[in-house]
């Protein structure tokens, strides 16, 4: 059995404290927009990762953290859907506590967001996933400037009335697979109603992000945010 | 000197990585050897005399102010494994990160250009301490916690064992951390004269094996 | 004690009139044109040193013991040098045994081996089985100069058939070209905490190593190997260091098994 660690580094790496503004990328550069991705298991994180990958990979330099909870199957699975070159993609390992790498101490999830701007250059987004918690779960500002919180209908259409942090503060609040409503007897207005009512003047999207077309909304999100970002103040 | 920086630097909730390592403990689980409270406790104590010493006293050498630089050299020559040389320069990279937001220093950010990939763990710890105005044995100290700390949490979340035994493991331990820390330290008085040959290299034959082992692991819950 | 037949030839073991031998054995290596001589050779107390049939240009010396030891309270120590080109093998004739002796004071054991440019060593001893009771400090110190080249294969046992082993603390120093390559230190039984938990040996009692120093390995570093899968009959890492060397560690039940995971490692022949 061969095992494949290296440590000694190339010495071409800078890094700052946790609290980079976005002129503080390497060279002076603009860092990557870095837009986190929470929600409970099997909501469809990872589905939506990689629509946003092949909908903005053509436009966009797009790279992937994410935080599995166990083995690497989320990375894998991106690998196997070949939605990005491999090296555009990184695992990090979480100790079994998803939400504090992406909250708490979110300094391995930095080292794995700067690799990737190193080894990568100039890159536009970078999508930070966490593994699969629950409805507490938020990133933190050091890590991510937006975040994306993914709940689908057939978890129960009772959950933006429940809120919390992932319902009621992220940035883009995603309903998937709203294409399993009728099945599962999830009320899609009320879902909308509840989520509005928790969220006032923050944006939800209610889609199924594997169907065609779906990721759209979700795209057009980030596009927007990208936009803020760029223009935005360094 | 300010002895409340310590609580701060030791804190299991301090910003530098350690919640995804399990010190060698997810692979003891995995082989069965650590299964409970009196396995864990055995585990730890060899740890804290083992990787516990080494790195309390790379960490004490660098608090009292010896070349950093010199004592990545030794730490390598006391990390036979690469798996837990690559280990230690990635924690030493996300302390090093963490501790230069909260005690700004000069030190640090010379041995954040002198190794941007990141230095050895303990060497960072010990120059963190340096900066926050601690001593060598108050870095010591930090690093003996911290060697058992971590595998205790571990197991803690992959036997299911009960927190209250587990920290009282921990407490069981503390004469043992204190016993290391001092000979840590006083070893680490003699760097200056002796060089760094002078610091502790216990090793622990097991952890060398088992970290390669959980390198090449597929499934598993820690970083290492 | 060396379990090799001491020929009517050997020094008779001294008496010390206090508890404990001092004794040195010197070993010198120097290159004369294609092969290796031994200008210093010389051992006292229970150092009985032998020149073997040299293999090519290797000179090869075989260390026999003419009494116990190292017993308590006794001041052993081995000095080796090669100079350089030359090419020297180093070995015992048998296992080398730490007892209690007369006293329960420790016994020191320091081996100092020295390479200089171009020169090679083997360093290939039985085995050290510390017995019961026993109480060895044991040190292997090694500089080398950056064109030397080692191998170094050191096997340990912890207590003789069915009995618990006795006190023993190693420690291994190699340094090449004034710079520290490894460093290890070991304490087991009675008294020495945590050794035989699981973090360090757990219930093995066979400890074994190779290591190897070559200046080629810096431009073909080996991978990190894996052997042995079944804790039952041992298992060991290969590793690269940091630096142009290799490490094998190894745990067995026994020296049987340890040699084997050893051979399966690197075979030294």
């Amino acid at each position: 059995m061969h095992l494949h660690h290296s440590d000694t580094f190339p010495d071409s790496h800078v890094h700052g404290s946790g609290t980079s503004s976005a002129a503080e990328g390497s060279g002076g550069r603009r860092r990557a927009l870095r837009v986190g991705l929470g929600g409970p298991v099997g909501s469809g994180k990872t589905a939506t990762v990689a629509a946003l990958c092949r909908a903005l990979r053509e436009e966009l330099s797009i790279a992937v953290v994410t935080n599995d909870i166990y083995t690497r199957e989320d990375a894998e699975f991106l690998l196997r859907e070949a939605v990005l070159p491999a090296e555009r993609i990184t695992a990090v390992r979480t100790g079994a506590c998803p939400h504090t790498a992406i909250r708490d101490d979110i300094s391995a999830n930095l080292e794995a967001v700067e690799d990737l701007q190193d080894q990568l250059g100039t890159l536009d987004v970078i999508l930070i996933e966490s593994g699969g918690d629950n409805l507490t779960a938020t990133f933190s500002k050091g890590l991510a400037d937006a975040q994306i919180f993914v709940i689908d209908v057939a978890g129960g259409d009772d959950i933006p009335r429940k809120g919390g942090p992932g319902i009621t503060s992220s940035d883009l609040l995603v309903i998937n697979k709203t294409d399993l409503a009728p099945h599962v007897g999830a009320d899609l207005q009320a879902m909308a109603r509840d989520a509005e009512a928790q969220r006032g003047d923050l944006p939800t999207v209610l889609t199924a992000v594997k169907s065609p077309g779906g990721i759209s909304p979700v795209a057009d999100w980030i596009r927007e945010r990208l936009a803020a970002w760029t223009a935005g103040p360094a | 000197m300010n002895r409340a920086a310590l609580l701060v630097l030791a804190d299991g909730r301090f910003p530098a990585g350690g919640h995804a390592h399990s010190g060698g403990a997810e692979e003891a689980v995995t082989a069965g050897r650590v299964r409970d409270v009196a396995s864990l406790e055995a585990f730890c104590r060899g740890r804290l005399h083992t990787a516990g010493l080494v790195a309390a006293g790379l960490a004490a050498a660098a608090a009292a102010g010896y070349d950093p630089l010199l004592l990545e050299e030794a730490a390598d020559a006391r990390t036979a494994a690469p798996a837990l040389r690559y280990t230690s320069r990635r924690l030493g990279r996300q302390l090093l990160r963490a501790a230069r937001a909260a005690w700004p220093c000069a030190a640090l950010d010379a041995l954040a250009t002198a190794r941007p990939r990141g230095a050895h763990q303990p060497v960072v710890l010990g120059l963190a301490a340096r900066c926050a105005g601690l001593t060598p044995l108050d870095a010591a100290h930090a690093a003996t916690y911290e060697s058992i700390g971590g595998p205790v949490t571990a197991a803690v979340r992959l036997l299911r064992l009960d927190p209250f035994d587990a920290t009282a493991v921990l407490a069981r331990l503390a004469p043992d951390m204190d016993h290391v820390a001092a000979e840590a330290a006083d070893a680490a008085q003699r760097v200056q004269a002796d060089g760094p040959a002078a610091l502790p290299a216990a090793s622990a034959p097991l952890l060398d094996i088992t970290a390669e082992q959980h390198a090449v692991r597929g499934a598993r819950l820690f970083a290492s | 004690m060396t379990l090799a037949a001491v020929p009517p030839s050997s020094p008779l073991p001294t008496v010390p009139t206090v508890p404990g031998v001092r004794a040195t054995a010197r070993i010198r290596a120097i290159r004369a044109g294609d092969t290796t001589v031994l200008p210093t050779l010389v051992g006292d107390g229970p150092f009985d040193l032998r020149r073997a049939r040299p293999h090519g240009s290797q000179a090869r010396v075989c260390i026999l013991a003419a009494m116990s030891a190292p017993l308590g309270g006794d001041r052993l120590r081995i000095d080796a040098t090669a100079k350089h080109g030359a090419d020297l093998h180093i070995t015992t004739a048998a296992a080398t045994i730490a007892l209690r002796g007369p006293t329960t004071a420790h016994a020191t054991y320091d081996v100092h081996l020295r390479l200089a440019e171009h020169a090679r060593l083997h360093w290939l001893p039985h085995p050290l089985i510390s017995a019961a009771r026993s109480n060895l400090r044991q040190s292997c110190t090694i500089d080398l100069a950056a064109t030397a080249r080692l191998v170094l294969r050191e096997e340990t046992v912890l207590g003789r058939a069915g009995e618990g082993p006795g006190r023993l603390s190693t420690r291994l120093t190699v340094r090449r070209d004034g710079r520290p390559l490894l460093e290890q230190q070991a304490t087991f039984g009675p008294g020495a905490p945590g050794w035989d938990g699981p973090a360090v040996l757990a219930d093995h009692r066979a400890i074994g190593q190779i290591l190897i120093v070559d200046p080629t390995l810096e431009h073909r570093p080996p991978h990190a190997r894996l052997l042995g899968d079944d804790p039952a009959t041992g298992q060991a890492v290969l590793t690269p260091l940091a630096g142009p060397a290799l490490l094998i560690t190894a745990l067995a039940p026994d020296t049987l098994r340890l040699r084997r995971l050893l051979d399966a490692a690197h075979p030294i022949g």
